[in-house]
């Protein structure tokens, strides 16, 4: 890739067009991987600013950090399978396999909507202990942050469902591949967020 | 070239108004001249760039004007002037910057020895607190406010027993003394700002935040709201009272503290004092000879005595004050009053007891004063129990009905029925307001628990409100 | 892979029936024109509100039924509406959507479906917040701030429903904008024709390529905050609630920082005012090039203000919070940093001056507003340097002198680029010209009638007159001849919004009416203007997408023959494509 100096004086006369495929500034991807990349920053953004306020909030004096449900370890056991899912649904549509992409795509889905199950479980178990949203800001939190995460899962799913039943009926890859491609990388990111935000959490 | 004369036009006519114009800056009457000094830099600075920018363009404007021989010139940049330009502007805003964080530091620094005073804003008034002899202000939470402890203070806090509690939006403060006002919030978000003093800052609640000034003048200056706060924000209005060190001593001296307040609510609206008379009162036997009800006995009752012409005996008439009841009860039979008998045995009381039994007996004839004194206590309630802050005194539409020719007017109600505004509407709008909603207004007033006496005194007070 | 071919291979669906044409169209124009007409309609609503404040201020207690409750839905409805629902809206929804493909040389918006979606998003967002007209409690009246806790407390208006609704719609609003602005940046950076370069595109499509970033990085703090603030009312958490005593009763909240919110909103709040300004920025810069025939001065460096302002954007939130109780050190830094971002701003303001020197200017309609633009966007990013250096703003916080700052470079000079742009781009939209006389008349009252508002009202700041007030009466520091400025101020306000109803006419008129403009009727170099039909018919291009030799400002070129040279023309001796000519 020839590489150009951005602020070049681009008044000078014109030697002919430029093809700007090898230009700097747009990229050898499809445009909806482009896209995908530029959502990823917003979502950063939000979940960033959650947890900015989360840590703001928490220096104030009447913050009581949750107790934290087994459970939680369990759900993110899941989620991590899930990445597993659609990561080798992606290597599988890559190798047009269509047997094994419908399975471990379906099985990506599906321990996704595991993960929300168990998440709401927890809910239902803090609840249960006393721990209500209001109670406390760290709950508020907590209760804030599980439900933003899991609600872009279910934007994820909705694409998920579309390209499933695609899948099946179509019986053929084509086109869906970049589909894969793309909730691979949706998830991969969701479970980052999930990451950073569960560890957060366990510090005091 | 009608643009370019409008610029300048725009020019000419803005820098003329500026002088012109009647609308500057309220006189300063705080320390703070080196804030209006920096906001002249800017001016200066700023206004110059205006009008070159300006005058620049509406002389290319008309020099530049389309000529069909003519042609533009073909100019992409240049570097040099850019980077002077550049310059320029840096030097300029330097300029405007370096005394403006010079001024913010001065500021941020509270001087040693400033004293301080509370500013607490409420939905829609102002209180005030100082803290009294001690100088140490006394310890607020939320959950300890209410009707009889308005300024939440801790009860059990000995610092703020002390402390002198304002509650009608005025504040008195010495001239040419720097003051650091620290600031609450009972409810939202409030500002305490006045404008001789240039200094503001908001009043939120959850945390205290404080602004500090020095009056250099003596006088009467506005204290507005300036940060949104509900639908009577425009009526959040207080004043500041800068007067001499002896005035404002003497004002303070006169404004209750709050462990006053919270005797006299102790037993209705009696005072400790008050209450040392009565009990004395009963403990002698007093009362098996004289009546407080004005019902006749073997002496004189004591329903109005106090300030009352009598005659005595020996055909002398005395007016009944405090000499004449002191020497009435160490010494009764030197000065009996006409029509009594000289049975009265004599009292020995200490000097303590006798001032409490003359505070007993001046509220036995102040009640009877309904009038005047009624009125004045009503008056009193009304400030200190923010009823002030929804209803005004003079006519405006506020967050509730005007008190202003309220009684006796004929209202139409949020559910379309008519009432007459009279003593027992007005009893019941105190009580359980909500039910009884003036058509126009938002159900947002709290009921309010006072004793009948305290509902005769309000309704005294709007009486007198025409 | 060549990336050119890519997009030019892209399979571009041609709609068939009515409403798959201009109703559920996913094609740029018909969305542009979709957002602007809604964002229009929505801004006459706030336009008939903001008559109704001044009426009041004006002639208090003339109008019985504007008392504080509803003045106070009017003022924060008023402000909400311009900023959010108008000129956001028309900048990027409206401007971007149809000059971005058509100034990179793209057929559509690189997602059309999800641009589609993007516009209906934006209309629900509307209509809930209409909505909030009706519920019980009527609207917010909590100042477009919406600061808690009042605007969740009694004593506000609207705190029960109409909060609600607001905060709901400005997350479908935030929905909407994502979506298209996701569009925006992939289109502009992706699918720019051949020999486009970042640094031959046009400033207008700079400012709203930078603006967009900005709107897809900062709308989250809003949503965040929106969010929390909609848990605080509904579910009674206490993100932003201390304990507090409302109306008599102690309420369950405790804990919350109410300072919070304002950092949240305020992150959000100071880049969203650089939404609404880098578009006009960039907007401005091409309509006085075109019209004084004269390249933009300084191209480059106006594109590396364009960046910095918007990056600058990001660490100036706190000048809104001076006085809001929080740390006072924080003010040195925030102050520090405004009055740097005031650097890049003059920048551009000297490059238009500087433009228009030596140049050969037309005075259309559209240069009358540019030039405007500069006059009061001067006079507005200068009052920003008083209330950015902190003990200035001490005095001035809250007063009418903030009115009036904000008003000029918000609710003037990108509103006079809104209507200098119309007016500019109107023949390519329509194929007809606007009529000349009633712009000039459209023109004359709007430009002088706002400087008539807005001038002196700053004067009123100065005296010290608090913002958000329904009635002044009471207050001895406010002269009686403060209410004869605000009779001339309310009088002209009521005029230059009747004078908004010529334009409206002339729009509706000259649609159909209007004379035939031809495809390039300014003679300018950009690619918008040469399009093979006018209107641009659907991909905009016809077979094959044009070809960018230069870039957007060869103006008076010395030794060409016309005094422009398309962005699209070969040099000489070149056939397009790149061959020679012999």
């Amino acid at each position: 890739m020839r590489t150009r100096h951005q602020s070049k004086k681009t008044w000078t006369p014109a030697v002919g067009m430029i093809d700007i495929s090898n230009h700097r500034f747009s990229f050898s991807l499809a445009n909806e991987k482009f896209g995908l990349r530029i959502f990823l920053a917003v979502i950063t953004s939000l979940f960033l600013l959650l947890m900015i306020s989360y840590q703001i909030r928490m220096k104030l004096s009447d913050w009581d950090s949750l107790p934290f449900p087994g459970l939680l370890w369990i759900n993110t056991a899941v989620l991590i399978l899930s990445c597993i899912g659609f990561q080798w649904a992606k290597i599988a549509a890559n190798q047009n396999n269509i047997t094994r992409v419908k399975i471990t795509l379906l099985g990506g889905g599906l321990f996704t909507w595991l993960f929300l199950f168990g998440q709401m479980l927890v809910w239902k178990q803090l609840n249960n202990m006393g721990f209500y949203l209001q109670t406390n800001p760290a709950n508020s939190f907590f209760y804030l942050m599980t439900a933003l995460h899991g609600l872009h899962l279910l934007g994820g799913l909705i694409v998920w469902c579309k390209t499933s039943i695609q899948l099946f009926r179509d019986k053929k890859i084509g086109d869906l591949s970049l589909s894969i491609e793309l909730l691979t990388i949706y998830w991969h990111f969701l479970l980052a967020v999930w990451l950073v935000m569960f560890t957060m959490m366990q510090l005091k | 070239m009608v643009i370019a004369v409008a610029l300048i036009l725009i020019v000419i006519g803005s820098v003329w108004f500026h002088f012109w114009s009647p609308w500057w800056l309220t006189p300063l009457s705080s320390n703070w001249s080196l804030m209006d000094d920096t906001l002249m830099i800017t001016f200066v600075v700023t206004g110059f760039v205006f009008v070159v920018v300006n005058l620049f363009m509406a002389y290319a404007l008309i020099r530049f004007r389309y000529r069909a021989d003519r042609r533009a010139a073909y100019e992409p940049e240049n570097k040099k002037l850019e980077l002077w330009l550049t310059g320029l502007t840096t030097v300029g805003i330097v300029i405007m910057l370096a005394p403006g964080l010079i001024v913010l530091a001065d500021f941020v620094h509270v001087p040693e020895g400033a004293s301080v005073v509370e500013a607490v804003g409420k939905q829609w008034q102002w209180k005030f607190r100082f803290p009294g002899k001690d100088g140490i202000l006394g310890n607020t939470k939320p959950r300890f406010i209410s009707n009889q402890n308005p300024f939440g203070l801790n009860p059990d806090d000995p610092n703020a027993q002390d402390d002198v509690l304002i509650s009608n939006s005025e504040l008195h403060l010495p001239v040419d003394l720097p003051i650091q006002v620290l600031l609450r919030s009972y409810d939202v978000l409030h500002d305490f700002y006045v404008p001789h003093f240039r200094v503001k800052m908001d009043a939120v609640p959850g945390i205290i935040s404080s602004l500090w000034f020095t009056p250099t003048k003596i006088g009467r200056f506005d204290l507005a709201c300036a940060e949104y706060c509900g639908i009577g924000h425009h009526t959040m209005r207080g004043a500041v009272f800068v007067e001499d060190e002896g005035s404002f001593q003497n004002w303070l001296n006169n404004q209750p503290t709050f462990a006053q307040t919270i005797a006299k609510q102790t037993i209705g609206s009696e005072n400790s004092q008050v209450r040392q008379g009565r009990l004395l009162a009963e403990a002698k036997g007093c009362l098996g000879c004289h009546s407080v009800d004005g019902s006749p006995g073997a002496g004189p009752s004591w329903k109005g005595l106090l300030g009352k012409t009598e005659t005595l005996t020996d055909g002398t008439t005395v007016v009944v004050d405090e000499n004449y009841i002191k020497t009435s009860i160490l010494n009764p039979n030197a000065s009996v009053i006409k029509g009594y008998s000289p049975i009265m045995p004599a009292y020995q009381l200490t000097d303590d007891e006798l001032n409490a039994f003359i505070a007993f007996t001046a509220s036995l004839s102040a009640t009877n004063n309904t009038a005047d004194n009624l009125v004045s206590k009503g008056k009193q309630l009304a400030e200190q129990q923010g009823c002030l802050g929804c209803h005004s005194l003079d006519g405006n539409a506020s967050a509730g009905p005007t008190w202003k020719g309220l009684f006796g007017k004929t209202e139409t109600l949020a559910d379309n029925t008519t009432i007459i505004a009279d003593e027992a509407y007005l009893k019941e709008a105190i009580l359980n307001p909500n039910a009884t909603i003036v058509a126009g207004f938002a159900p947002i007033m709290p009921p309010y628990t006072f004793s009948d006496e305290e509902l005769n005194a309000l309704i005294a007070y709007t009486k007198t409100i025409q | 892979m060549a990336h050119v071919p890519y997009q030019e291979a892209l399979p571009l669906h041609e709609p068939k029936s009515f409403w798959t044409r201009y109703v559920w169209s996913q094609d740029h124009k018909v969305i542009a024109i979709q957002y602007t007409l809604t964002a229009v309609a929505v801004g006459l609503v706030a336009l008939v509100m903001s008559w109704l404040m001044r009426l009041q201020i004006g002639f208090p207690g003339s109008f019985s039924f504007i008392d504080p409750s509803t003045y106070y839905q009017l003022v924060t409805m008023h402000g909400m509406i311009m900023v959010i629902y108008l000129l956001t809206a028309i900048f990027l929804g409206g401007f971007g959507n149809f000059l971005i493909p058509l100034m990179v040389g793209a057929r559509d918006m690189v997602f059309p479906f999800v641009n589609m979606l993007s516009y209906w998003a934006y209309l629900l967002s509307v209509l809930v917040l209409m909505a909030s007209f009706f519920v019980p409690g009527g609207p917010t009246g909590a100042g477009w701030t919406l600061y808690p806790p009042q605007a969740i407390l009694p004593g506000t208006p609207g705190s029960d429903s109409g909060i609600v609704l607001m905060l709901v719609s400005l997350i479908l609003f935030i929905v909407a904008a994502t979506m298209g602005g996701l569009n925006y940046v992939t289109t502009v950076i992706q699918a720019r024709t051949y020999g486009m370069t970042m640094m031959r595109l046009p400033l207008s499509v700079w400012g709203i390529f930078m603006a967009t970033i900005l709107a897809l990085l900062a709308f989250p703090a809003l949503f965040v905050g929106g969010v929390m603030m909609l848990f605080d009312r509904l579910l009674g958490s206490s993100f932003f609630m201390p304990a507090v005593v409302s109306m008599g009763k102690m309420l369950d909240y405790q804990g919350g920082s109410p300072v919070l919110f304002q950092h949240i909103f305020w992150f959000f709040g100071h880049p969203e005012v650089y939404i609404v300004a880098l578009p006009a920025f960039g907007i401005v810069s091409d309509i006085i090039s075109t019209h004084a025939r004269k390249n933009i001065f300084g191209y480059r460096i106006m594109v590396w203000a364009i960046v910095s302002i918007g990056v600058l954007s990001f660490i100036v939130w706190a000048h809104h919070m001076y006085v809001s109780g929080m740390n006072p050190y924080f003010g040195f830094f925030f102050a520090i940093t405004t009055l740097i971002i005031a650097v890049p701003t003059a920048i551009k303001v000297y490059n238009w001056v500087l433009t228009l020197w030596q140049g050969n200017i037309h005075m259309t309609v559209p240069m009358l507003f540019a030039v405007a633009f500069v006059s009061t966007f001067t006079i507005g990013g200068i009052t920003g340097l008083f209330l950015g250096n902190v003990v200035i703003d001490l005095p001035l916080s809250d007063t009418y002198f903030v009115v009036a700052h904000f008003h000029m470079v918000m609710g003037v000079s990108p509103i006079l680029v809104v209507f200098g742009g119309i007016y500019h781009w109107f023949p390519k939209i329509t194929g007809r010209m606007l009529n000349d006389t009633l712009g000039q008349i459209h023109f004359w009252l709007t430009f002088l009638g706002t400087y008539a508002i807005y001038f002196p009202m700053h004067y009123l700041g100065f005296i010290g007159m608090p913002r958000r007030y329904y009635a002044y009466e009471g207050y001895q520091f406010i002269p009686e001849s403060a209410q004869d400025l605000n009779v001339f101020i309310t009088i002209s306000a009521l005029m230059v919004g009747a004078a908004q109803f010529i334009f409206l006419y002339n729009l509706a008129w000259s649609a159909f009416k209007g004379k035939p403009a031809g495809s390039n009727p300014w003679n300018a170099t950009t690619l918008e203007w040469q399009t093979p039909d006018t209107p641009p018919s659907h991909g905009n291009w016809g077979d094959r997408l044009p070809i960018v030799y230069r870039w957007a400002y060869d103006y008076s070129v010395p030794g060409a023959e016309k005094d422009f040279i398309p962005q699209n023309q070969p040099p000489a001796g070149e056939n397009p494509g790149g061959a020679a000519t012999t």
